[in-house]
């Protein structure tokens, strides 16, 4: 156990890091992470509220659906990345990361439009994600699968699970099919032990903070306070996907606009010699320092080492060879494509 | 709790030794493998490397963290493990025999415990 933003989690149970891994990409996994920030926007300004402190463009969100963006602070650094969910036109639900949650809510409640009541809610929810192929096997036996969302980053509110009232949506940070699950901290334990029990023909493992950190890196997907902070920009993370710069405004945008085209992006690297890239490691092009590793492992479905960089844009086209710094020695690597890993 | 054979003695960074004829046998003890997790590389010593009591000789990469093994014996190594560069989760799987180098030359060793005096170590460090 270790302890994390403020709650105790798990590294691993005894299955071990590569066991629970797999186990997610050919079953599936289920994962405790309660330690979620959620913080509620509602009012008749809460759409305007969250169009101006998030990057991406709420105003097509439907009800029902959710959307990536990113809090940027005056210079168009991440503040942190998130998740917004619509509930309806004015309640507006957004998952945010433990670690910033603190600074995350003292910025959204600063700078909220007048109209807007922003509320922490984090302590009164609970989180389980399940993910992986067999997720919704399991859930369909404790749930009535028609009302579990079909479509990816789609939700329905009020689904009876085990009997419990939850949130469900259709999403995860593995890059595998899968479910998160949102209930009073009341249910946690019943729900955990509910799917657990109804995942045990399935193949499901539970599964901690070292799987959760494989499979995001596996799938590519960026964690805060290592791809991001408030020293890069979102466009540098390579996460302009989320970034509406024809919004009419937002916080961060005239910044991201001064700024121009980034000098440096976020690439991903396999390693072509024998070794593991971890993160804070230099990539060389020749003797010349051409960036950063933000994180890295061995990539245990893919089994070959992997990282992430930010890069010089000059030398950032897929393709490339480059060099890394492990601890003194050289390992040769090559720019790839994101993400490494892609489900079926 | 650890498997610890009565047949070995252990350096306190958690390596087995296993002496005959003078040469030194050493491995990572099953203590040390359940604490490092699943191993996934391994960066192993060339032979004819000097190794030096108490000083890293070879490191260990886990899918969480890098780790050294640290050499319990001052001389040169005289063989290599090279199966372990294709299997590092072999010392996962059978740490005693997942030997990974053998030295010769041997002029000066850690403190080195016997079984009994290892798991009541290793039990004072969980």
């Amino acid at each position: 156990m270790v302890p994390f933003a403020g709650y105790l989690l798990p590294v691993q149970y005894p299955t071990g890091i590569l066991a629970e891994h797999e186990a997610v990409r050919t079953q599936a996994g289920l994962f405790d992470v309660s330690h979620m920030g959620e913080v509620m926007f509602t009012g008749p300004t809460a759409l305007a509220s969250v169009n101006h402190l998030i990057t991406n463009d709420y105003s097509t969100l439907t009800t029902g659906r959710m959307r990536y963006g990113i809090l940027c602070n005056d210079h168009g650094g991440c503040i942190d990345d998130l998740i917004v969910y619509k509930f309806g036109d004015e309640e507006y639900y957004v998952v945010v990361n433990a670690a910033n949650r603190e600074k995350d809510f003292a910025h959204m409640a600063a700078n909220a439009l007048p109209g807007t009541t922003v509320d922490d809610i984090s302590d009164n929810i609970a989180q389980l994600a399940l993910q992986g192929p067999r997720s919704r096997d399991i859930l369909a036996r404790i749930a009535d699968p028609g009302e579990l969302p079909e479509k990816y980053y789609s939700f329905r509110r009020h689904v009876s699970v085990a009997g419990m009232d939850c949130l469900v949506s259709q999403s995860g940070y593995t890059g595998e099919f899968g479910y998160e699950i949102y209930t009073v901290p009341e249910n946690a334990t019943l729900l955990w032990q509910a799917i657990r029990g109804a995942g045990e023909e399935f193949g499901l493992l539970p599964c901690g903070l070292g799987a959760r950190d494989t499979l995001r890196l596996e799938a590519s997907m960026p964690l805060y306070g290592h791809e991001m902070d408030d020293q890069v920009t979102p466009l540098e993370a390579n996460l302009g996907f989320g970034v509406k710069l024809g919004k009419e405004e937002f916080v961060g945008r005239d910044a991201l606009l001064a700024a121009g085209e980034p000098t440096r992006i976020r690439m991903g690297l396999a390693a072509t010699g024998r070794g593991i890239i971890r993160e804070h490691q230099d990539v060389y092009v020749g003797d010349e320092h051409v960036g950063t590793t933000t994180s890295g492992t061995f990539a245990p479905h893919l089994k070959k080492a992997v990282a992430m960089a930010l890069v010089d844009v000059a030398h950032s086209e897929v393709g490339t060879e480059v060099e890394v710094n492990v601890r003194g020695s050289r390992i040769p690597a090559r720019i790839v494509p994101m993400p490494f890993y892609r489900h079926a | 709790m650890a498997n610890v054979p009565e047949n070995l003695t252990y350096a306190k960074s958690h390596e087995w030794v296993s002496e005959q004829d003078g040469t030194y046998t050493i491995g990572l003890t099953d203590f040390a493998q359940d604490a490092l997790g699943d191993l996934v590389f391994i960066n192993l010593p060339q032979e004819g490397d000097e190794v030096k009591a108490g000083e890293a000789f070879c490191d260990v990469e886990s899918v969480k963290a890098v780790s050294d093994v640290f050499s319990p014996v001052t001389g040169t190594v005289i063989e290599v493990n090279e199966d372990l560069a294709d299997a590092p989760e072999s010392i996962n799987e059978k740490p005693y025999d997942a030997w990974i180098a053998r030295v010769g030359d041997v002029t000066d060793t850690e403190e080195l415990l016997d079984a009994a005096a290892y798991a009541e170590f290793c039990e004072n460090q969980e």
